[in-house]
Formats: C-alpha cells, sequence, structure tokens
C-alpha cells in the first residue's frame, strides 16, 4: 500500500505534516469553516483587539516577573545597587522589587511594559465596551458576551489592583489599607473577612503572598478562559458590521482571515507591543523606589490608584462621613454605600441589554449596528453613566485638581457631591438633543441632498445653493435603520366589554418605551413617499 | 507617474452607471449592492507593487537590525549607567535603549505586516452569508427526544429518592472546601479595641527614639510617637504600629475648646491616635494656626482643638484621644489605653 503511493507522489513536507495533525484534530475540518472566514473593516473593531494584545503582553511579562519577584513580607535590610534605600528596613517583596528596577538588566523595562500594558487593557476595554454599547453590538445573540466582556472588565480592576499591591511601596500598601477599611465597614461580616484576608490583623504577614496568588493564578485564570470564551463567541457569532450597500442582517462583508486579517491583526499585536515597548523606554510608571517600602504610619500626600480604581475612589472621597451606632454596633455608612453604589454603577452596566431588550421586546438577531445617533435614549443613558465615571474620576483625585489647578478642595468635593447627581441628567439630555438634531440632518440629506457649497444666482437675482442628490448607496445607508414603535398597553377593555387592569409592570414598560421611541424621542426617518414628492420635477431648488 | 505607462488591460473596466437603477425606481432607498472594487495603484502597476514590496521587506530588515540591536545595548551597557537624553533628561541607558529597541523591532514588524496587507494582498470585499444561531425545529426536537430518552432510561424522575438523594450530597460537598477556609486567619474577637498603650508606657519620639518629655513638644509643631518597648525590628512591629501611631501637639491650655480633652491633656499637650477613623491611613498634615489636621488619602479633616471632631470630608467619627500625664522621670507616659477602638468604624466597635 505505501510503495504505491510513493511511487505516485509524494506530497510536499507541510501537507504531510498538516495530513498528519489533521489524521488527529481533524484540522481540515477546522479550517474549512474559518480559514477564509470574513471580517468587516472599521477602525472602531480594533478596540477589542488592542485589548487582548496587551492581555496576551501582560501574560508574558508577568511569567518574566515571577521568575524574579519575592512575594514576601519577610523584613530585610536593603543592601542592592540603589543608593537611596542602603541600610533600609523593607519587605523581601519590595527588596526585590527594587532589585528587578535596579539590578536585573532589563528588568525595569520588562516591570514598566508589564504596568503599561495593564493600564492600557483596562482602558481599551472601557473604550471598547463603549463601542459595543453606542452601537447596540450587545444585543441578540451577543448579550452573553456583553457579559463576558463585563467580567472581563471587573476582574481586570481587581487583577491590576492586586498587581499593584505587590511591591509593597508606601503608595500601594496605603490602597491596601483602605481597602481593609472598606471591608471593615461591611456589617456583620466585615471584620471576619478583614481578619480571614489578612490572616489577623492589618497588615500582618500574609497579605502580599496571598495577593501574589490571587494575581498570578487566581484572577487571570479565570480571565483567560473567559478570553477564550469571549473569542468564540465572536467567531461563532460573526462579527457585527454597519449598515452600507450590500450589508444586510444576513451577510458579513469585509475581507478574508487568510490573508488580509492575518497580516492585519497579527500586525496589529506587534504595533501594540511596539507601541507600550517603546512607552516604557521613556515614561516611567509607578516608580516605587521614590515611594519607599510601606509603613502602616507613614504615608505620602496625592496618593492615587491607577485610573481604573479612581471612581471608587471618588465615591470613598465625596462621601459625607455618616454613622450610625445603634444598639452597640455601628453601621458605617459613609464608607458602606460608596461600596454599594460601586457595585451598582457596574452593575447597570451588566444588565442594560436586557432592560434594553425588555422594553423593546425585540428577539431577532441583530447583526447591523445602530449608528448611535439613531438610538437617541441608549446614546443618552450611555453618555450618563460615562459622566458618573468622570464626575467620580474627578472625586477620585481632588487632592490633585485642587493642587493643579489652585481650587479649594471642599469646593471640589461640593461639585463632585452636586454633578453626581445632576451632571449624568444634563448629560442625558443634551445628548439625546444632539441625537435627534443629528437624525434631522440625516432626514434633510436624504430628502434635499448634500450642500454641494456652490451657489447659484436665479435670473431673478435670488442666490440658491446648489444640493446635490445622494448616490443610492447613501441613501440607503442612512434610511437603513429600524424604528420601534412605542409599546402600547392596548385596550384595557376586552371584546366582551370586561375591564382588564394592565399591571403595575406593563404600564412601566409601556412609559420606558414611549420614552425610548415615543413621537418626541425619535425622528421619523423619510419615506419614499416623501422623498419621490421632493426629487419629482418641480421638487429641487 | 502617469497613467499612460499602465498597460490597457490592466486598467479597471467602466463601472456600471445603471447598477441598481432598476430598483430604485420601485424604492429609492433599496439597497444598491455591494458597489464595484475600485483598484489600487498597485493593482495595475506592477513597479507600484514592487515599491510596496521593497517597503515592506525594508521594514522588516530594519526590525532585524532593531533586534541585533537590543542584543548589543544588554552587553554593552551596564545596568546602572545614566544618560541625558532630550527630552527625557536623566535616563538609564539601558532600560532606554532595550525599550527603543525591542519597541522598533515590534512595531516595525507590525508595520510592514499591515503595509502588506494594505497594499499588496487582496482589498476585494467578499460577503459571507450568516446562518441564523438558533437550531432548526427538527434539530431541537431531536435533542429534546435525545434528553428524553437519557432522563427516562436514568429513571431520574421515578426513583426519587435517588434523585434527591443526590442533590443533598452534591450541596454538602462542597462545605468542606468552605471548612477548609477557616484557617485563614483567627476570629476578631477584641483585637480591634486594643493598642499597645497602657497605663505607664513611655511616648517614645519616632525619630529620635528617644522618650518624650514636655518641654519637646512646642506649639505649632507636630510630634508622632509610639509605646516604648516596641522595636522595628519585631516581627508584629507593623501590626502594632498600626493600630498605636501617635500624634502629639500642644495648645494653649485657654484654647482648647472640649473640656474632656483639656482634662486629657498634659499642660495643653495633647495625644491622638494617628490611624484616620475614615479607612485608616495615617493622618500627617498639621495646619498649626487652626490645629486642624488633615488624611493625605481622602482629605478628612480633624479640629485637634475641639476633641478631634470631624469638620470636612468622609470620615464618620473624631479621632480616639491618649490620656497622657508625666511620670517621676519628667517624661511624657500613657495613663492607659485608648478608651476607644482606633482606626476606621466596624460592625463591632458600637
Amino acid at each position: 500500500m505505501s510503495t504505491a503511493t510513493e511511487t505516485k507522489r509524494k506530497a510536499p513536507a507541510g501537507e504531510r505534516v498538516a495530513d498528519w495533525a489533521d489524521g488527529r484534530l481533524g484540522i481540515y475540518g477546522l479550517a474549512k469553516a474559518n480559514m477564509r472566514k470574513i471580517f468587516p473593516d472599521h477602525w472602531s473593531f480594533m478596540l477589542g483587539e488592542i485589548c487582548l494584545y496587551s492581555f496576551i503582553i501582560i501574560i508574558l511579562t508577568g511569567v518574566y516577573l515571577t521568575l524574579f519577584f519575592n512575594p514576601s513580607m519577610n523584613e530585610v535590610v536593603y543592601h542592592g545597587s540603589y543608593e537611596p534605600m542602603q541600610g533600609i528596613r523593607m519587605s523581601a517583596a519590595y527588596a526585590s522589587t527594587l532589585d528587578i528596577s535596579f539590578d536585573v538588566r532589563g528588568g525595569l523595562l520588562v516591570r514598566q511594559i508589564h504596568h503599561w500594558a495593564a493600564i492600557i487593557f483596562l482602558a481599551g476595554m472601557f473604550v471598547h465596551m463603549f463601542r459595543v454599547f453606542f452601537t447596540g453590538a450587545y444585543r441578540k445573540p451577543r448579550e452573553i458576551n456583553w457579559l463576558f466582556g463585563f467580567l472581563l472588565f471587573v476582574l481586570g480592576m481587581f487583577t491590576g489592583f492586586t498587581g499593584y499591591s505587590l511591591p509593597d511601596d508606601l503608595l500601594s500598601g496605603t490602597g491596601v489599607r483602605f481597602t481593609q477599611g472598606a471591608i471593615l465597614a461591611m456589617p456583620i461580616v466585615g471584620t471576619y473577612i478583614s481578619m480571614f484576608l489578612f490572616g489577623g490583623e492589618f497588615p500582618g504577614t500574609e497579605i502580599i503572598s496571598r495577593f501574589y496568588s490571587i494575581h498570578i493564578l487566581l484572577l487571570p485564570g479565570i480571565m483567560l478562559g473567559l478570553v477564550v470564551a469571549h473569542l468564540i463567541l465572536v467567531f461563532f457569532h460573526k462579527h457585527t458590521q454597519f449598515a452600507g450597500p450590500g450589508r444586510t442582517n444576513k451577510n458579513v462583508v469585509g475581507m478574508p482571515l487568510l490573508p488580509v486579517y492575518m497580516a492585519k491583526a497579527g500586525g496589529f499585536f506587534f504595533l501594540v507591543f511596539g507601541f507600550i515597548a517603546i512607552l516604557s523606554a521613556i515614561a516611567t510608571i509607578n516608580p516605587i523606589w521614590a515611594l519607599g517600602p510601606y509603613r502602616p504610619d507613614q504615608v505620602s500626600t496625592g496618593a492615587q490608584p491607577d485610573w481604573y480604581m479612581g471612581f471608587a475612589e471618588g465615591f470613598v472621597r465625596v462621601m459625607p462621613g455618616w454613622e450610625i451606632n445603634l444598639w452597640g454596633h455601628t453601621l458605617a455608612l459613609g464608607v458602606l454605600i460608596p461600596l454599594v453604589l460601586f457595585g451598582v454603577v457596574l452593575a447597570a452596566l451588566a444588565l442594560y441589554p436586557f432592560i434594553e431588550s425588555w422594553i423593546t421586546g425585540d428577539k431577532r438577531e441583530h447583526h447591523i449596528l445602530d449608528r448611535p445617533r439613531n438610538a437617541p435614549t441608549r446614546t443618552g443613558l450611555g453618555v450618563a453613566w460615562v459622566t458618573i465615571y468622570f464626575v467620580m474620576l474627578i472625586g477620585g483625585g481632588n487632592d490633585i485638581w485642587a493642587t493643579h489647578f489652585h481650587l479649594s478642595l471642599n469646593a471640589i468635593s461640593w461639585f463632585v457631591r452636586i454633578a453626581f447627581f445632576v451632571g449624568p441628567v444634563v448629560a442625558f439630555i443634551v445628548t439625546r438633543r444632539i441625537c435627534l438634531g443629528l437624525q434631522r440632518r440625516d432626514k434633510e440629506k436624504v430628502l434635499h441632498g448634500r450642500e454641494s457649497g456652490t451657489i447659484k444666482r436665479l435670473p431673478h437675482g435670488e442666490f440658491v445653493e446648489i444640493h446635490e442628490p445622494l448616490s443610492q448607496g447613501q441613501l440607503h445607508t442612512l434610511t437603513a435603520h429600524e424604528q420601534y414603535k412605542p409599546f402600547e398597553i392596548g385596550p384595557t377593555v376586552d371584546e366582551n366589554g370586561v375591564e382588564r387592569k394592565p399591571s403595575a409592570v406593563q404600564k412601566l414598560r409601556a412609559r420606558l418605551s414611549r420614552g425610548y421611541y415615543g413621537e418626541d424621542n425619535q425622528i421619523a426617518k423619510p419615506t419614499a413617499e416623501e422623498y419621490k414628492e421632493i426629487t419629482s420635477g418641480h421638487g429641487h431648488h | 507617474m502617469s497613467s499612460q505607462q499602465i498597460p490597457e488591460t490592466n486598467l479597471p473596466v467602466e463601472q456600471d452607471a445603471a447598477h441598481g437603477a432598476v430598483e430604485a425606481a420601485a424604492d429609492p432607498f433599496a439597497d444598491p449592492g455591494l458597489p464595484a472594487h475600485r483598484p489600487r495603484i498597485q493593482d495595475i502597476d506592477e513597479r507600484a507593487a514592487r515599491r510596496s514590496e521593497r517597503a515592506v521587506a525594508f521594514m522588516f530588515t530594519l526590525s532585524m537590525l532593531a533586534t541585533i540591536g537590543f542584543i548589543a545595548s544588554y552587553v554593552i551597557f551596564p545596568v546602572d549607567k545614566i544618560v541625558y537624553i532630550w527630552p527625557l533628561g536623566h535616563v538609564s541607558a539601558l532600560n532606554f535603549s532595550l525599550g527603543m529597541t525591542l519597541g522598533l523591532a515590534l512595531f516595525l514588524i507590525g508595520t510592514g505586516a499591515v503595509h502588506w496587507a494594505r497594499t499588496l494582498m487582496s482589498d476585494v470585499e467578499v460577503a459571507d452569508d450568516r446562518h441564523a444561531i438558533e437550531a432548526e425545529p427538527e434539530v431541537k426536537a431531536k435533542v429534546m427526544a435525545d434528553f428524553a430518552a437519557g432522563a427516562k432510561e436514568s429513571a431520574i424522575g421515578r426513583r426519587k429518592l435517588i434523585r434527591n438523594t443526590m442533590f443533598g450530597a452534591l450541596a454538602l460537598v462542597p462545605l468542606s472546601g468552605v471548612v477548609l477556609l477557616r484557617d485563614l486567619g483567627p476570629l476578631p474577637e477584641k483585637k480591634l479595641r486594643s493598642t499597645l498603650w497602657a497605663k505607664g508606657k513611655q511616648l517614645v519620639n519616632m525619630n529620635t527614639m528617644e522618650p518624650l518629655r514636655p518641654e519637646d513638644i512646642v506649639v505649632g509643631s507636630l510630634t508622632f510617637a509610639m509605646p516604648e518597648g516596641l522595636e522595628e525590628d519585631a516581627h508584629d512591629f507593623q501590626t502594632q504600629i498600626a493600630k498605636a501611631a501617635l500624634m502629639i501637639i500642644r495648645i494653649e491650655p485657654d484654647n482648647i475648646k472640649d473640656k474632656r480633652e483639656r482634662e486629657w491633656a498634659h499642660e495643653g499637650i495633647v495625644a491622638f491616635s494617628k490611624i484616620c477613623t475614615h479607612v485608616g491611613c495615617p493622618i500627617s498634615l498639621y495646619e498649626q494656626q487652626t490645629h486642624h489636621v488633615l488624611c493625605p488619602c481622602h482629605q478628612s479633616t480633624f479640629d485637634l482643638s475641639d476633641g478631634a471632631r470631624v469638620i470636612f470630608g468622609p470620615a464618620g467619627h473624631a479621632l480616639p484621644q491618649l490620656r497622657i500625664g508625666v511620670n517621676s522621670e519628667g517624661n511624657l507616659e500613657a495613663l492607659g489605653d485608648f478608651e476607644e477602638p482606633v482606626g476606621p468604624a466596624f460592625w463591632e466597635r458600637g
């Protein structure tokens, strides 16, 4: 048998390797479906890639750092090559971080790439998440992938926090103290959780090694699983696309994975990695040597967490110090309420897709993205959320704002307290108005054409601007979006004259639906009749 | 580069102007279908394509050189060499050169690959069909039937005793894991209620490690103290100092507004816990004129001339005061422990 094949022809080496693998893994079946898989092109689809690549960079550099880092709180006296710390008492964790920074060749670079990549990872997830939000990409069938992404964002925050706490420097130790204080504020269980987490009283001798296993094993392990699941779902659902000529809800238009996206996406990994490496060469991040080792009775001014923890910090800083003492117990609302708000604000983001689909009652698959203007209420809510987030970032950095802009700290705190309530409302109203204005402009453009900038003088002396009609592709793009009708409760009296009481839930849904899709809350898109009436003959200027 | 030099056969065919025009009559907004492909210069001019090829190869070559530069930097620059580089200032030569060479080596692979994809690989858009995620009804029916068959064969519905005990066993077994966590730490008990301070313990200056005397404390200065006997190399130093850290100031007794504060002071010398009652940061900023202290973490502000009550910020209650006096040697000493727990509030604080 084998001699017979050999005499026929010998397949190239690559094909023989592939044959071998196919016989064991079935790779031809996989490749058939995926090798020429089509991906649509849009700059905003790159944002998720930045997250994926920075995550890979974090894992690569993180493994390197574990080879040198010593996650121990044993006290040592420093005798390394960084002069200002000579003879100072510090934990082995801090000392080994100094060694990585000053004695391991390239150690500082890898540390800085690790930290910059983490900051970019979180920022990338934030922007990617809002790309998905504002274009409605989270709608069916992608709600679960939205939740996976949300979990990655939240876990990323805590992985970042446990990571920057590891060097046991004065700044990060202060952050750990803050966390312990917040844990203590939890009613009933607070002191127990604190004792169990720290292995006794704060700071004890355990927390760094415990954070270490959480930071390098537990959280990244879960995140790696979620990233894989996230990507599998992206492949399975196929990518969303914006409306345009030839692009429908039933197809996906773009270029194939092999070769175009293999090169573009693969190349983009190197671009992201290269950018972060250069950033780490020229911009210092977290100079722990300037901060000194942690001591619970010392602190530096201007203490700030990494940016993604800033909004939680904001809640804690601007909350009035309410405290209730009753029946021998203390309820530290001043800390507990920020803790709860932190969870509620994040949970709102996680739940939004389900709330919206309940209001619309739309159970169809959506693969065409919305332009943010065509979903004014959703866009308004998104901007309101972002407003809360950034108001709280201001609150979290109130001392920085005060010292850099010579403002009163008290005034900033009061501004943030008021803006927490007023800001999102104003942002919502303004955003929705802008969206409706843009919808009107689109309608105008469809019906009357594009302003050409050319002025024509008519025989009787009047000046008019020439409007150029849009191409059919443009007309289609601007009118492709769907518009919902608000949900009606229907007649409250049925055909037999029996009165039917709509439930409170139904009433709420109808109210919300009017808010989303009522007459004043979206601009009816132009109809073919309107268009024909205006464009037929005399309609033109 | 004029188009006359491009072979005629390479030029695109004229675009169909009437594309989609038939449907447009019926519906002006109808989808005209994918627009025709617009060729790039590289598609029709082989010389442009060759220029692109050279550009890509150039970037890949530069990347190779950058990697060699990385290895050279690693060998050449000592780890502690500092150089001046405008506009960065004085930076580590090794960190800068390694980062720049590694960054360039990576970045140039990226630009090369992207340039290759954008100029030389086909940019013809292709449409792929989507298929509904939901299963066809026949598939669903088959799955339901299979499931029913499996459930029936297991008899899980009929033999309730098995089912219920299995659920019970599965529900209980994770408890072992919870129990195992018990030894993560001790129970809180009264640990948060006491510090190292006790009657007769002298106040030791944190900077000089000498016992403090009343004459050391002058109006307008802030002194940090810890209890005598606590050594910096003690295994529990961090944990003890986290509760016992003290700040001491002197206020003219007449300027102390709070009656108890005046009684617990010694000739206007007052000792308060340094640990903020908000979330436990050490307080370190002192305003001499007003006797206000500020926590730099969350800006809680306390008035040390009025029982250290909160006058601004998120802290929930005043800083605990330590009762002090002078011993026979003329040193400041504690007259007992704090009467309330120091640091952040907690449920059992009361």
